[in-house]
């Protein structure tokens, strides 16, 4: 089942053109993967999945994305609802700087969605969600900014789940990361597809091989490639793909 | 040619020279001032009212009137001054409208303080018949003390990274909650220390005072905030000009409390600079 369809995409900055005709659908429950070369569009396609760069001033959008068939892109839409249903992790990790505790509550707080008394249950759930409760579940008043960079992530994590979205994006997620932690995290990818859709950016193509369901090759601006993970590792349809994949281009 | 790390060498030691020159005048004064006044000031002189043509006595209505001044000036110019500023840092878009405010922000802070005191008689005693007044001198003073709030404080809010918006908007957080949970919070130090500048320096002014709300000799406190009162500033503008054969150490004891109430404003607000700049990791 598709969860997000991508109809004919076209994206500017001012006058230039950073994505041009981009279709795709997004499964539901799997992990889509975005990968190409630095500056080929694919942040900037993935931010505009929940419309986080209407905060950037004289970009511009056409076509059609829809989310369960509602277009995202019509005047209708309330963006703040739209970014509760798709929520975002981001490339570097970024707690506020507050306790452990607080980051998490921020969303169902601003979204007054729990009761006084759920609000602990909630976050016990994120985190374990996250993969973290165990590591924290002592110090949940400690300053955030305590963890490790890994565990910070995951925090990050915990707390875009706490808005409970139905797609979470995640930019670059692990490319602050240790090797260590990247594992932890992907480990998480892979049990938040059984509740969620994602839809990540990687720099990182063994990352696409080892979680992603599907895979995206963005080149200049263009999706040059999208198809089944296994597909686009074995057997690429397009030479560029070939090349990128197997290091001889980008 | 001279060898490098001797002209380095040489290069500092000008540079410290200059330094310690920014610093003698600053020891002097305060030196002077301590030495030539700290005999004046004990319980009395804090506590008690003028008295023989205020050569004797104490200076007790003065520090009151500059305490109550610094409350009104407070009451009157921190929530403009901060409510201006997370209109400019968060909301404002660069427009003209935008532009003249920045402007006249920067005027406003480079007009001499008589004008302003001018100003605050046309405006508060005449026009809006406050009458010589703390209403009017506070009012005067928080004219003047806002162009310094709204400056500094749009500055710490500009210092919290873009991301953390960034974020909040991530979270289906409106932009509103977002300078409530985070952003006011993260630049509240910086606020602070701005709110604290901005006041000492209505402190010690005297001209803004002159016209509006300061008595030259009123030996009691004042009633409503519709009363004129005695101020610090003002008085040792008063003793050490207007007044023949005034004792030495009774000007120089008066400089020392208004010194001692502005030097420990400051120091609150470096404490609290310092203490928040280590707890801030980003």
């Amino acid at each position: 089942m598709d969860k997000i369809r991508v109809e004919g995409l076209n994206f500017y900055y001012g006058k230039h053109r950073a994505l041009t005709d981009i279709s795709l659908a997004v499964r539901d429950r799997r992990i889509t993967a975005l990968i190409g070369p630095s500056g080929c569009g694919k942040s900037t396609f993935l931010r505009c999945l929940n419309r986080m760069n209407d905060t950037i001033r004289g970009t511009r959008t056409e076509g059609r994305i829809l989310l369960d068939g509602q277009d995202i892109y019509t005047s209708g839409i309330n963006v703040v609802e739209l970014r509760q249903r798709v929520g975002m992790v981001f490339q570097r990790p970024n707690p506020f700087p507050q306790s452990i505790w607080d980051n998490v509550a921020f969303g169902p707080r601003v979204l007054r969605s729990h009761t006084r008394s759920g609000l602990a249950d909630v976050i016990e759930e994120s985190l374990r969600g996250a993969a973290l409760w165990e590591e924290v579940k002592d110090r949940l008043r400690q300053d955030a900014l305590s963890l490790s960079l890994g565990q910070q992530q995951r925090l990050c994590i915990a707390r875009a789940i706490a808005i409970k979205p139905e797609v979470i994006l995640m930019d670059e997620p692990c490319s602050a990361l240790d090797p260590i932690a990247t594992l932890q995290v992907e480990e998480l990818m892979r049990s938040l597809k059984m509740d969620y859709t994602l839809v990540i950016v990687t720099h990182n193509m063994q990352q696409a091989a080892r979680v992603s369901d599907w895979t995206g090759f963005f080149w200049m601006g263009e999706l040059v490639e999208f198809d089944i993970t296994e597909n686009v590792f074995t057997r690429p349809s397009n030479r560029l793909t070939e090349d990128y994949i197997t290091g001889r281009a980008g | 040619m001279i060898d490098r790390f001797v002209a380095q060498r040489l290069g500092f030691a000008l540079l410290i020279l200059t330094a310690l020159v920014v610093i003698m005048p600053i020891l002097f004064v305060v030196g002077i001032i301590v030495a030539w006044g700290a005999s004046a000031v004990n319980w009395e002189f804090l506590s008690a009212m003028p008295s023989d043509g205020m050569k004797a006595g104490g200076i007790f209505p003065t520090i009151i009137g500059t305490l109550l001044l610094m409350l009104g000036t407070a009451m009157a110019s921190i929530p403009v001054g901060v409510g201006g500023a997370i209109y400019l840092a968060e909301y404002a878009r660069d427009t003209w409208l935008t532009r003249a405010i920045r402007l006249a922000i920067v005027n406003l802070a480079g007009i001499p303080s008589v004008v302003y005191g001018l100003f605050g008689l046309g405006l508060f005693v005449l026009f809006l018949q406050f009458g010589t007044s703390i209403a009017a001198g506070a009012l005067t003073l928080a004219i003047m003390t806002i162009p310094v709030i709204i400056s500094t404080a749009e500055e710490a809010l500009r210092a919290v990274p873009t991301e953390f918006r960034t974020i909040i908007a991530s979270l289906g957080g409106t932009r509103w909650q977002g300078i409530q949970r985070v952003v006011l919070p993260q630049a509240l130090p910086g606020i602070i220390t701005g709110i604290i500048l901005g006041l000492l320096r209505a402190a010690g002014e005297t001209a803004p005072i002159l016209f509006t709300v300061a008595a030259f000799y009123l030996p009691r406190l004042p009633q409503s905030p519709f009363d004129p009162t005695m101020a610090l500033p003002y008085h040792l503008y008063v003793i050490s000009t207007q007044v023949p054969g005034m004792p030495l150490e009774v000007q120089y004891g008066t400089a020392l409390v208004l010194l001692t109430l502005v030097l420990s404003m400051n120091l609150v607000a470096t404490v609290i600079r310092s203490y928040f700049r280590r707890r801030r990791q980003w």
